[in-house]
């Protein structure tokens, strides 16, 4: 068990290309730290260099109280799910699980004690002498994550280890991930490009982008207050609404001929200010026409989702969606009213994209 | 639901087959039946008159110690020429593999020696290690080591295994990186993780990975070394001295060409025929058997 800390890490290629550009934030011993960022964002590339297997330009890596920076993958105490498996097509699952102990000579018996244990741990006590290509997807995930728990690591590294999995498997998967971390209390690094993965698994949530870190915190406050409108549109599904506005005074944003009261809003912004506004379309609420705060929405179609309903239209001549309950029901196309909780009216800078609230 | 298309009839197919099936009939049966034929026959020093003669050549040729000799050498040179090529093949793909710069310029280099024909790769050879002329053969006496493959036959031996080796090298390091490059990376990567050094992860995930290649190179590099080699053999040392590089196949060519002696000839080449068959046959049953993953 071990904390992580990263200090201004940093991956410049040969050629100039800088992957990763100065990250620092730290895992508490046992935390859950999801990488999320679209591809190219350095996420893998800063996994890879936790795990040794890129090396570190800049900057300094530790686990426990080590400086692990010139300290090869072996001996980091580290254990890796890659993408796809990466099993020894010609082991069999014991074989598989076992190499690890094997090269580093753990007696026999400790070894076969630890396989079976970790093999009940999963269920795949009755694949043991299976090889990798006499099993399915989701039976070699688990052979992955076993490979990685018989060695009783101190940090355990996922690189976007659903992301070869059907849908189902993929939901039933993380859920058995998060309990078999929370069960070892092992510190985790997981990376993902897949936003709900990082918010349902991630006690610390590390939002990517371009190389950068955009923002750090639980996910729940990622998700009420994303730190820049890149955060907001890449977490949460359906994306958040961007709409062009301006400051129209303290806590007030005007959207068209509209008026919106943004609490989080910072109260030194020059009227005028061009702006931009987020809304997400599950902090919509259909209100009643000349209710105070309402805004005009022109539904244009609808998309049933079962458990909720999205209404596609425009808000003020733009583009809009928004979620309502099953319940609610509207015509197919028409104007309705909507309004908006202030406290859920995100104000985002035109040219930075930062959020444009209080500290 | 049909999934393939497919013919019908007879005559389609056997069209679509008909010019592979040709060349096959033309340029291996009928040949190969030829020498069945012959082999049974003796005809005398000048054509004139033929015999059938039943098993007689291949009798003779059970009783000739030259025989037995050319077995020998052949068993010696292909074992050497074998283990040597596919080794040091080996050893240079995966050094290519790990280096980044320059990569392509090396195996461009290393690629060369396989479009040198045989008989130009044998006076290659010849020249830099003739005992008078040659660079090395010069480098070698300068050191004190006696040298001369004309006239030693250990000497002689040692210089067709060289050639050969040298010859085939390329293509077995062809083969060997493009095998390497298709091991995946995270396997790789994952190894390292589990704490394999360098060493034990060749030994443990890189060769057992690598066996489909080793074994199809195997079977390659054995039908080159009883056939292919003729040329390098025929001009370093035409067989010689006194038959000391004389393999199976550079006998069936010597006997028949030099020593007039087609029944016999024909004879060795049926049994090279059925040896040849017999050792793919086991490759594939035995060897093929533990290549699995």
């Amino acid at each position: 068990m071990a904390q992580v800390t990263l200090i201004n890490v940093k991956k410049i290629y040969p050629g100039g290309v800088e992957a990763v550009k100065g990250v620092s934030f730290d895992i508490p011993d046992g935390g859950f730290c999801v990488l999320v960022g679209p591809s190219g964002c350095g996420k893998s590339t800063l996994l890879r260099m936790v795990a040794g297997l890129e090396t570190i330009s800049a900057g300094e890596v530790s686990i426990g109280t080590r400086i692990v920076n010139e300290i090869g993958p072996a001996d980091r105490d580290i254990a890796m799910v890659f993408q796809n498996y990466a099993l020894y097509p010609h082991m069999s699952v014991y074989e598989n699980m076992s190499y690890g102990l094997r090269n580093r000579g753990t007696p026999k018996d400790e070894i076969d004690a630890r396989v079976k244990e970790a093999a009940r741990i999963l269920a795949i006590e009755n694949l043991l002498e299976r090889r990798p290509r006499q099993l399915s997807g989701g039976q070699r995930q688990r052979v992955a994550m076993g490979r990685a728990i018989v060695r009783k690591p101190q940090v355990f590294l996922f690189d976007e280890p659903l992301s070869n999995l059907d849908a189902k498997l993929r939901v039933q998967m993380r859920v058995e991930i998060k309990k078999l971390q929370r069960a070892l209390g092992v510190t985790a690094i997981y990376v993902t490009h897949d936003q709900v993965e990082a918010m349902t698994l991630s006690d610390k949530l590390v939002v990517m982008n371009g190389g950068q870190v955009e923002q750090i915190g639980l996910p729940s406050e990622v998700y009420k207050k994303p730190a820049s409108k890149f955060v907001a549109t890449f977490i949460g599904s359906p994306p958040m609404n961007i709409l062009p506005g301006t400051i129209d005074g303290p806590g007030i944003v005007a959207l068209g001929d509209a008026i919106l009261e943004a609490r989080d809003l910072r109260e030194d912004l020059a009227v005028q200010t061009p702006v931009e506004i987020g809304l997400r379309p599950e902090d919509v609420e259909i209100a009643s026409e000349g209710q105070a705060g309402s805004l005009p929405f022109d539904v244009e179609f609808i998309e049933e989702l079962g458990a909720t309903q999205l209404f596609h239209g425009q808000l003020a001549g733009l583009p809009f969606v928004m979620q309502a309950a099953t319940d609610v029901v509207a015509a197919q196309a028409g104007r309705i009213w909507i309004t908006v909780d202030p406290d859920r009216v995100h104000v985002f800078d035109t040219v930075t994209g930062a959020r444009l609230g209080h500290v | 639901m049909q999934k393939n298309a497919y013919f019908t009839g007879l005559t389609v197919p056997l069209l679509l087959l008909l010019p592979q099936l040709a060349i096959t009939v033309v340029f291996f049966y009928w040949p190969a039946s030829q020498a069945v034929w012959q082999s049974f026959l003796l005809q005398d020093a000048f054509g004139t008159s033929t015999e059938f003669v039943w098993f007689e050549n291949y009798q003779a040729l059970f009783s000739d110690p030259g025989y037995l000799k050319a077995f020998i050498n052949t068993a010696i040179f292909s074992s050497f020429v074998c283990v040597l090529s596919l080794s040091i093949a080996l050893l240079f793909a995966v050094m290519a593999d790990r280096q980044i710069r320059g990569a392509e310029v090396y195996k461009t280099l290393l690629i060369w020696p396989y479009a040198v024909a045989p008989a130009v790769a044998g006076v290659l050879w010849l020249f830099m290690f003739d005992p008078s002329l040659g660079m090395l053969a010069r480098g070698l006496s300068t050191m004190g080591i006696a040298w001369n493959p004309r006239l030693n036959g250990n000497d002689a031996m040692l210089l067709v295994i060289l050639a050969a080796t040298w010859k085939q090298i390329s293509y077995n390091f062809l083969f060997f990186l493009a095998g390497l490059q298709s091991i995946p990376k995270s396997v790789i990567e994952a190894a390292v993780i589990d704490g394999a050094r360098p060493m034990r992860r060749f030994w443990t995930i890189i060769f057992p990975l690598l066996s489909p290649t080793t074994f199809f190179l195997l079977v390659v590099n054995i039908v080159y070394v009883f056939f292919d080699t003729f040329g390098i053999i025929d001009t370093i040392t035409g067989g010689g001295p006194s038959g000391a590089t004389e393999t199976l196949v550079y006998k069936v060519f010597s006997d028949g060409k030099g020593g007039s002696n087609l029944g016999g000839s024909a004879a060795q080449s049926v049994i090279l025929l059925i040896m040849v068959i017999g050792m793919t046959a086991v490759q594939f049953r035995f060897i093929e058997r533990k290549v699995n993953y």
